[in-house]
């Protein structure tokens, strides 16, 4: 028997170029398998969605039998609730409002743009650190580094407490693949373990924060006062779960895709080396061409919903699979190519709606910076591996290892 | 193929004179040389600076956070103009293809973009308008002067006009801790444009940031002192309030004026033209060497009964601009209409407004997502039981989802259920707008009926 588009998609053996059944789901932009999701993968039709109050992202709405990711899905007594990720209006308003208080504008216009020149040194500090420059693995030694040091400083945790919410971070990121073939009851239980322990965790750093404000992100969302009021305990624990997680979970694979990318395209390298300014198209064009979140697997339909002539029926699950929407040429001319010159890069990359990244300015910022330097201080990189090792994930997919070699480091 | 010989050469060495060096002048003019048009290009202007962004003007500027000399437009590539700014141009002669300018210079054209945009309507006694402390707000200038005069302190501003500009003022003074008062012809600000509904809850957003809110009543004078500054306003209850910078917010007039007698179909509601652009004359035939864009350009929409349409809005300055400037240099068979959905945005008092589709044609309203009372929702607006229109408060991120059901006419009032619906979000109600022709502060979308010529309308002040 065929194994069903779903399948390929998760199946690991597709991880690195999953672009070609994208394209072949996409000659049935409303894909239903039985039992299973409707899965919408032409541009349009996900712009759409991403936009439709009928569609809901609180798992509560997700009928059961429906295959889903049960990170979030599965609340009990000692959890915590889900976080705005995962959440309707208006309790998502209300938590994203809060949060955003201190992190952009209008409240905190500054905190992006005044972490510039800490992320450069951060940056730098990290290239100078790199070992034998004829074998240098991107992921462990810059792109897994770099991001979760930058969330560290932003939230307030302690750097050195990685190695403890690594694992929890891991675990939960991989709760978010929706992988048919995996016992959903142990994933639960892994993932109901793993939130727990980050929740005890975050627990603690909070209450201290509380007795010792600082100026990063929790000690301001302990002690806010806005016209929201302040969070309750449980909810602030969610939301920074959430935002510690995907502060790097995804920022890694931006960089360490961008990078793959860019040494598979030399004369875009060369460019960049030259034009540090063509970072910000570039990383653009990466998210349109390689985003770090390739689909969107947690939303349900509130009503029957017609797309393109099918009716989605009330209680559905959905998958808004964005790496193909970014690839639909109804869209993109030559969507196959990678192009940072293309006049209109109106990607997917980061969602829209109510749920668009809300880290998108931190990541974007990371990006650029992390692949200009790099574009400027390694002399003659290569890679060493084509296609890379990659991670399980099918959501959250980028290459778990990337080797490299290069001549030197500039200084 | 003859055409086609025309209009290469018309690409290579034709003269195209854009009239109105604004948003939808310089985008057109940018337009223009990506298509590949390499002849000569002159952009007239009759304020002497290069083309500036006007939101920032009633925001950010007034706030002391921008300064109005520095809201320039960013150029999206080099135009290669001759540049004839600070000279307004006078006259148009159909037949000899040129237009006059004030210095007595005239400019001859192969195609001609007027984009000449709207001015504030001033204070209609002459005399009092001259008073010391009595603004409008439309220019990069006047925005200045303004900004000024509240750095000083003043002890009272009044707002006269509850519309989008006026109430973005009153909320750039209450930040800054100025006293205000706004008085408003209608039952509430914004009703013109937004219905009744929704205007309560702006309504009680100003009175919550302590506007002082003077609905259902006109300003009858100004009186200023011996010096000739403004001293105190009259209103038609009987009441004064003493103030000494007025803010005259009564919307604006098409500058259209230079064009009278020329034989071009333009008037105080603005140039008609067809929805490529393409000017119409007085008869009611579409001429094909003059376009038009922008806040003076009226055009039929097809979504809306194809009424003409005319809109001040940044978005689809910029949209028809670059259409019409397409459709300049094109073959009659590549040319493309203008069919934006009209959208616009303000900010004010802490919110952010959004509207899409024309809610003042709408009759009735529903609030389909969030509420009233928490001034956080969205408001769908119907008309013989299609949506026709969209506003937001605080929600503007779902907008596109009802634009789309704007541009397939879906039924109104929908069916579905949403996120966040509430209880007083189950039946449509009365939009509640007032008599269209009762002028109050002026929406800023004005269906003007199906008249190409129409040269009619009078506005008459409220005395």
């Amino acid at each position: 028997m065929t194994p069903t588009l779903l399948h390929q998609i998760l199946d690991y053996a597709n991880r690195a170029d999953p672009y070609p059944i994208y394209e072949e789901l996409r000659k049935t932009p409303v894909h239903h398998e039985t039992d299973g999701a409707y899965v919408i993968s032409t541009y349009y039709e996900i712009r759409s969605l991403l936009h439709d109050p009928r569609i809901s992202s609180d798992a509560r709405n997700v009928a059961s039998g429906n295959a889903d990711p049960p990170a979030e899905s599965a609340p009990e007594e000692s959890a915590l609730p889900p976080s705005f990720l995962r959440l309707d209006p208006p309790e998502h308003d209300r938590l994203r409002r809060m949060t955003n208080r201190h992190f952009g504008p209008p409240h905190s216009p500054h905190r992006v743009d005044g972490m510039r020149p800490e992320l450069h040194d951060i940056v730098g500090g990290l290239i100078d650190g790199l070992g034998d420059p004829g074998r240098i693995d991107l992921v462990e030694e810059f792109s897994y580094p770099f991001p979760v040091t930058v969330i560290c400083r932003l939230l307030g945790v302690p750097r050195e407490d990685e190695a403890r919410f690594h694992t929890w971070a891991d675990t939960l990121a991989a709760s978010l693949d929706p992988d048919p073939d995996a016992d959903p009851a142990e994933r639960g239980k892994d993932a109901h373990e793993a939130r727990m322990a980050l929740g005890m965790y975050l627990a603690g750093l909070i209450e201290e924060r509380r007795k010792n404000p600082g100026d990063d992100m929790l000690s301001q969302l302990a002690t806010a006062k806005g016209q929201d009021g302040p969070m309750t305990t449980m909810e602030l624990l969610s939301t920074a779960a959430l935002l510690l997680i995907a502060g790097h979970e995804t920022t890694v694979n931006l960089i360490s895709n961008g990078m793959l990318t860019l040494l598979r395209h030399p004369e875009v390298l060369q460019r960049l080396r030259t034009e540090p300014r063509l970072a910000v198209p570039i990383v653009e064009e990466l998210l349109r061409f390689e985003p770090p979140v390739q689909l969107l697997p947690g939303r349900t339909a509130l009503a029957d919903i017609e797309v393109r002539g099918v009716t989605i029926p009330e209680g559905s699950a959905l998958w808004l699979v964005l790496a193909s929407g970014n690839r639909d040429p109804q869209r993109f001319e030559n969507p196959d190519r990678f192009d940072p010159d293309r006049p209109d890069i109106q990607h997917l990359g980061l969602g829209s709606g109510i749920h668009s990244c809300f880290g998108a300015p931190v990541a974007r910022l990371e990006a650029q910076l992390a692949l200009a330097e790099l574009a400027r201080r390694l002399e003659n990189p290569r890679l060493l591996d084509d296609p890379p090792e990659y991670r399980q994930n099918a959501v959250l997919r980028g290459p778990r290892h990337l080797r490299i070699a290069c001549d030197g480091i500039r200084p | 193929m003859v055409g086609d010989g025309v209009l290469e050469q018309l690409k290579r060495e034709g003269r195209i004179v854009v009239v109105g060096a604004s948003l939808a002048g310089l985008r057109a003019a940018e337009t223009l040389r990506a298509m590949g048009f390499a002849g000569s290009l002159t952009m007239i202007g009759d304020e002497p600076c290069e083309p500036y962004d006007r939101p920032p003007l009633s925001k950010g500027v007034l706030l002391g956070r921008a300064r109005a000399e520095r809201t320039a437009l960013p150029r999206l590539r080099s135009v290669d103009a001759t540049w004839r700014l600070g000279v307004p141009a006078t006259g148009l002669d159909m037949a000899a293809k040129r237009v006059r300018l004030a210095d007595g210079d005239e400019v001859p054209y192969d195609r001609l973009l007027i984009a000449t945009g709207v001015r504030a309507r001033p204070w209609p006694r002459e005399e009092e308008a001259e008073l010391d402390g009595v603004f409008v707000l439309r220019t990069r200038d006047e925005a200045a002067a303004l900004a000024r005069r509240l750095d000083e302190g003043p002890h009272r501003v009044l707002v006269i006009g509850g519309g989008f500009a006026g109430s973005e003022v009153a909320s750039a003074c209450r930040e800054r801790g100025i006293p205000v008062t706004v008085a408003e012809r209608g039952a509430a600000p914004l009703v013109g444009a937004l219905g009744g509904v929704v205007a309560a809850v702006a309504a009680g957003l100003q009175r919550e940031h302590g506007v002082d809110l003077r609905c259902g009543v006109m300003v009858t004078a100004l009186e200023g002192d011996a010096s000739g500054r403004v001293r105190a306003a009259h209103l038609s209850d009987g009441s004064t309030v003493e103030t000494d910078v007025v803010v005259v917010s009564l919307g604006a007039l098409r500058n259209t004026e230079w064009l009278y007698g020329s034989g071009l179909g333009a008037g105080p509601r603005g140039i008609a033209c067809d929805a490529g652009c393409r000017a119409f004359d007085i008869r009611g035939i579409v001429t094909d060497d003059i376009y038009a864009a922008g806040d003076v350009a009226r055009c039929p929409h097809p979504l809306f009964g194809y009424q003409f349409l005319s809109l001040e809005h940044w978005g689809n300055a910029v949209a028809q601009a670059g259409i019409a400037a397409h459709n300049m240099v094109s073959e009659s068979v590549d040319r493309l209409p203008h069919m934006d959905v009209p959208a616009f945005w303000s900010s004010q008092f802490g919110v952010n407004i959004k509207s899409v589709g024309v809610p003042s044609m709408g009759t009735e309203i529903l609030i389909s997502q969030g509420s009233l009372d928490s001034r956080r929702f969205v408001g769908v607006y119907g008309y013989q039981g299609r949506v026709i229109g969209a506003v937001s408060f605080d929600h503007g991120r779902w907008l596109p989802f009802y634009q789309e059901l704007i541009e397939r006419t879906a039924p109104f009032p929908p069916q579905f259920p949403t996120v966040d619906r509430h209880a007083g979000g189950q039946r449509p109600v009365d939009a509640d707008f007032p008599d269209p022709s009762v002028p109050s502060h002026g929406p800023t979308v004005t269906l003007s009926g199906y008249s190409p010529a129409d040269r009619r309308m009078t506005f008459t002040p409220a005395h």
